[in-house]
């Protein structure tokens, strides 16, 4: 088992105050909300900080958590002395805050099991009640919105099917956020009531081109100035294939063009957005020099003249 | 090889920005009270369509806003109109980030040669 450090998590020093503990949590908890947070780990450092500071805001954890000393560095493997507990009271702090299946091992180890059987148990029902609804992400690549495609999700909840697998079609002209229902998946029925839902949110992935606004798609496409400058027809991939660009004569940078209908599929097609980049060709040889300089004393050109300081 | 279970491909039912849901179906799927969807409605995190009570219908996408306002209050500890401004903020950074494109990098240098005409 792997001793987790959870000064080093919370990032506060091992005398800090309960008080500088729960401002470092906030702050954190902020970071890495995986609703807020575009850190790319965000959801397992939010659940990392959860359980330092389940630990480190309640005294008494934090004092037997404390025993192990400084000594411990995270990654170590680490098995707690018997009775290292003896005499500590686990009282106040609610271990069932945060979920406890998200914490780890070593949290499990020091502070969990006698708290896990004293949850949710003993609860009789009799009533007949349609099982939860559940929720959960599914995470799909711009093409698969284009094509269909069919996606194997991993879920918490084994209860399911025998794995904890299932294959879902991933519908053509799906777009990010929208959802899919999947009737009868969702948690079982108690006393006998038929089972919930299981809602899959759709998002995409980050696409090397492609950025998507709704049903409408993206792509950045550089352009030589003279393309821009003389027009000209170039090729221009798109999700469904390479087609041919007109680009107008006295093109400027960051122009937009539309090709109607090539973004997502679906009952109202979206639009390819094409933003043109004027990409400069280095001026790394003399033929190159010369060619700039000819346009500099030839074209009398001052792309500054509104700023009214030439 | 796939085990028979999963051979089993689902079809599930697209919920897009058109469909609606109503307020039975959003307090069931996401585990809260008639109360505090109205709430939420008070703070603008939901517009309802219909007569208010239960003929109240949303949009699917109220789903993941009421999901979210949910998480936001209990790990962040805002209340309801911080959350909705969250909610406001967060949904006006997606829409700049479609508009930017590709994280926003200058550099599109990888892209395939244009052809000559």
């Amino acid at each position: 088992m792997e001793f987790k450090d959870y000064y080093q998590t919370m990032g506060v020093a091992r005398d800090a105050t309960q008080d500088q503990i729960k401002r470092a949590y906030r702050k954190l908890a902020r970071k890495y909300h995986p609703d807020v947070s575009k850190e790319p780990d965000a959801e397992a450092r939010f659940k990392e900080v959860g359980e330092a500071y389940e630990v480190l805001k309640d005294p008494e954890k934090r004092a037997a958590y404390d025993q192990f000393g400084a000594n411990w560095k995270a990654g170590q493997d680490f098995h707690p002395p018997p009775d290292w507990d003896a005499g500590f009271e686990f009282s106040g702090g609610g271990y069932t805050d945060a979920g406890g299946q998200d914490h780890s091992a070593f949290f499990e180890e020091l502070f969990g099991r006698r708290y896990a059987g004293a949850t949710g148990q003993g609860r009789r029902r009799t009533l007949r009640m349609r099982g939860e609804d559940h929720h959960a992400k599914v995470l799909i690549d711009l093409e698969d919105s284009y094509q269909g495609a069919t996606r194997t999700i991993t879920l918490r909840m084994p209860e399911l099917t025998d794995d904890g697998h299932l294959t879902t079609r991933i519908p053509k002209g799906i777009r990010p956020g929208q959802q899919i229902r999947l009737a009868g998946q969702g948690g079982p029925g108690i006393g006998g009531g038929e089972p919930g839902d299981l809602y899959l949110e759709v998002e995409f992935r980050d696409h090397p081109l492609y950025s998507v606004d709704g049903a409408d798609i993206q792509l950045h496409l550089p352009v030589a100035p003279w393309e821009a400058a003389l027009g000209a027809t170039v090729k221009v991939p798109t999700p469904s294939g390479t087609v041919d660009l007109k680009i107008p004569a006295d093109s400027n940078q960051g122009r937009k063009l539309r090709l109607r209908g090539r973004g997502l599929p679906g009952k109202s097609p979206g639009d390819l957005y094409v933003l043109l980049q004027i990409t400069l060709p280095p001026a790394d040889s003399d033929a190159a020099k010369q060619l700039y300089e000819k346009m500099r004393d030839q074209l009398g050109f001052d792309p500054r003249a509104h700023l009214g300081v030439s | 090889m796939a085990t028979s279970a999963m051979q089993v491909v689902l079809t599930g039912e697209v919920l897009d920005e058109d469909s609606e849901i109503t307020l039975l179906q959003l307090c069931h799927s996401c585990s809260v009270t008639a109360e505090t969807v109205e709430a939420l409605v008070e703070h603008g995190i939901l517009e309802p369509a219909g007569r208010r009570g239960r003929h109240w219908c949303f949009a699917a996408p109220s789903i993941r806003r009421v999901l979210v306002a949910q998480r936001l209050q209990r790990d962040l500890g805002v209340n309801l109109a911080g959350a909705a401004l969250a909610l406001d903020l967060l949904e006006r950074i997606a829409r700049l980030e479609a508009a930017l494109g590709q994280g926003g990098s200058g550099q599109a240098g990888h892209q395939p040669q244009p052809s000559e005409p």
